[in-house]
């Protein structure tokens, strides 16, 4: 069945501390959810029935929450995450060959994570600086008007980092 | 004496730089011992030239940019904190062109206060609209609102009075009011623009929401790809709720009101509003069957009123100065003004707010100045993914949410995105549908299926196998998606394919003259 590692202790007191302390909010899955990912980086599938059990919910809910949302990611992921806006604004743009600039450069494909564990890769749908596409968002900011020379600017900055 | 000055801390400005524009600023002014304040305010809308640098001086904000911080030293040199001349100075802020022509009633305080500053807030205007509704009756402050003629700015241009009137009479022990701030339309940022550069504003417009309904509690669903945005509105909750603007007993009236902010996790769907409940509720964002309406049975099942953060943002103005004062803007019955977001392939992108009424080519050319790219401009899609391409033949219909309309044409949350002659409609085309099938919620099959078949249709046609059947079939499967979805994502996704379709089938392989 499961591939994925059983929680360590510390992982285990994170989810204990994370479910006691907003269990008892108005619709706390989210919460919940967002507090793990934020924590651990990614939402174990072993956390599923400590949450399901705290909320009194079947698993099987819990689990149809956590995949029907692109944000909550059942696997880790790399140290940076690096997402390319695929919409309109930035197809206007050029964000085509920038896609294909940050795969062939990173050596990923989307959903993909380097082997040295530096970078994920995935595509978004608008980040909200349509006037200065095409844009990328690099953990919690954004990059605006990024050619590919821009591009590489900001991974080797990562990279050095 | 110390010199005030301006770097946005906008996500925009700051995906251009402006945190480095701003520690360089301050380094270099420690350098030359020279006093300056630095204050981070919102961005002004002019996007091409941020990072933007304001400088105040005794005649007004003077504007520098783009600057980045290799520029700094230049800048001071040439006696920016005077507000001296340099090949980036743009003059007083306030005359640019592009500012100046505007219509900011929403955008008012925008790009101009520090955002987390009540002081700021309360000097521009701020609270003014609450204050004057805790003194009314509670049908007195709908009455205002629907005399606005405000209709609701996330898409659907329903008229907020009346929505806020059925929960007014709805009888229940709780009520909500929730502010969709999932703004998940491509082409567009006005909302983050708002919840970054000036957070109290929507909470004033909630918190008038709820003295006018009956309701004492409010959730904000922002998108999880805006993290500043949610930030910023925590600050200025904060903020509010210690200076008794929010809270128990808002300003001693006895009332009160109290904000959480939630956020989303990437779904665009959750921009509908049933969904969205769903999700805050901790489940799948799967759309709901209407009726019950939100408004009688929304969230936990209690009467709530939702609206985009443009509808409330423009709540507080429209109580301070009167509903009169609102409606006098517009057009028809598209009344006040609205926050258009011009972006893609134009020279001047950024936020102009402007009374309804105005034509895309008085956008595109008099304020975007046409391509960046220099090439002609073929086609603009407007009102986001769901919004049609609308062709150059199209670009002086006035912007009017009946007369987009009359020609299959929507116009959405303002969103303009821009192509030059270089773009591909059935690329496109293909894109919408594609769109579709990742953002379905899966509820109804021609959504879920048709979407799925509308790539592999609009693939065969790039690929020219069978082209007049496999359009035949295309039609057909939008006819479906238009009249057999439960919500806009499946009956709305045809608008784009369909408008392509008919305004550039060269770009389909059929020849222009058959096709018209
Ligand atoms: C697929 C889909 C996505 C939507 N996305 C948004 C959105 O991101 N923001 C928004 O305010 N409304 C969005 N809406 C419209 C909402 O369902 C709803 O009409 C709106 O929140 C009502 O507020 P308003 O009357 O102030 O516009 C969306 C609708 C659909 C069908
Ligand atoms: S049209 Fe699509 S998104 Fe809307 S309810 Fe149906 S399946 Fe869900
Ligand atoms: S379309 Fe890419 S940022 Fe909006």
């Amino acid at each position: 069945m499961t591939t994925t590692p059983a929680l360590s202790d510390q992982q285990k007191k994170s989810l204990d501390d994370i479910l006691a302390r907003l269990k008892d909010e108005p619709g706390p899955l989210f919460p919940i959810l967002h507090a793990i990912q934020d924590e651990l980086g990614w939402v174990p599938d072993e956390t599923v029935p400590a949450i399901a059990r705290a909320l009194n919910r079947s698993r099987a809910e819990i689990h149809g929450v956590i995949t029907f949302y692109h944000h909550f990611r059942r696997h880790p992921v790399g140290k940076h995450m690096v997402q390319v806006c695929r919409a309109e604004a930035c197809q206007a743009m050029g964000c085509t060959s920038l896609e294909e600039h940050a795969k062939k450069t990173l050596g990923i494909d989307y959903h993909g994570t380097t082997a040295d564990g530096q970078f994920s890769l995935e595509a978004v749908y608008c980040l909200g600086n349509c006037a200065l596409s095409p844009s990328i968002r690099v953990n919690d900011d954004i990059v605006g008007k990024v050619s590919k020379e821009r591009f590489d600017e900001v991974i080797a900055e990562l990279r050095n980092a | 004496m110390t010199t005030r000055i301006y770097v946005p801390l906008d996500s925009s400005a700051e995906a251009m730089g402006a945190k480095k524009t701003a520690a360089a600023i301050v380094a270099e002014a420690e350098k030359r011992g020279e006093k300056i304040e630095l204050v981070r305010n919102g961005s002004r809308g002019l996007y091409w030239l941020e990072p933007m640098v304001e400088v105040e001086t005794p005649n007004g904000r003077v504007a520098y940019g783009p600057v980045n911080a290799k520029d700094v030293a230049g800048l001071f040199d040439a006696g920016f904190l005077k507000g001296e001349k340099h090949v980036l100075c743009h003059g007083l802020t306030e005359e640019i062109p592009y500012l100046k022509k505007q219509e900011r009633l929403t955008f008012a305080r925008v790009g101009i206060i520090d955002p987390f500053s009540i002081d700021d807030y309360t000097k521009f205007g701020g609270f003014d609209g609450l204050k004057k509704a805790l003194k009314m009756e509670p049908a007195a402050i709908v009455k205002e609102v629907t005399d606005s003629g405000l209709r609701g700015r996330g898409g659907a241009a329903f008229p907020t009075g009346i929505k806020w009137n059925t929960v007014l009479g709805a009888q229940a022990d709780q009520k909500y009011i929730v502010c969709n701030a999932d703004e998940g339309d491509s082409g567009t940022f006005s909302d983050r623009m708002l919840m970054e550069g000036d957070p109290m504003c929507l909470i004033e417009g909630m918190t008038i929401a709820g003295l006018a309904v009956g309701a004492t509690k409010g959730y904000i669903y922002c998108r999880e790809e805006y993290p500043h945005s949610i930030n910023n509105l925590n600050v200025a909750i904060e903020a509010c709720t210690k200076a008794g603007y929010l809270g128990k007993n808002i300003l001693g009236s006895g009332k009160d009101f109290e904000l959480i902010v939630r956020e989303g996790a990437g779904a665009y769907i959750c921009g509908e509003e049933t969904s969205l409940m769903e999700s805050i509720e901790g489940n799948r964002g799967l759309v709901r069957f209407k009726p019950p309406l939100p408004a009688l049975q929304g969230l936990f099942g209690k009467p709530t009123v939702i609206n985009n953060v443009m509808s409330l943002g423009s709540v507080p103005i429209i109580l301070a100065k009167g509903g009169e004062f609102y409606k006098n803007y517009g057009m028809g019955r598209s009344r006040g003004t609205l926050p258009f977001q011009l972006t893609g392939n134009l020279k001047h992108g950024g936020l102009v707010e402007k009374a309804f009424g105005l034509t895309l080519r008085e956008l595109l050319y008099d304020f975007g100045g046409g391509t960046i790219s220099g090439r002609p401009i073929r086609a603009v899609q407007v009102g986001g993914p769901l919004g049609a391409y609308v062709p150059e033949s199209q670009f002086d219909i006035p912007l009017d949410y009946e007369e987009y309309a009359k020609v299959g044409a929507m116009v959405g949350h303002g969103g303009l995105v821009v192509f030059d002659d270089t773009v591909d409609l059935a690329n496109m085309a293909r894109y919408a549908m594609e769109f579709c099938a990742i953002e379905s919620c899966g509820k109804c099959t021609p959504c879920r299926i048709g979407s799925t078949r509308g790539v592999e249709t609009i693939d065969k046609i790039i690929a020219g196998k069978e082209v007049g059947k496999n359009i035949a079939l295309l039609n057909s499967l939008c006819d479906t998606m238009l009249n057999g979805s439960l919500c806009a994502l499946g009956g709305m996704a045809p608008y784009p394919v369909v408008s392509a379709l008919k305004h550039f089938p060269e770009d389909f392989g059929i020849d222009k003259t058959a096709a018209a």
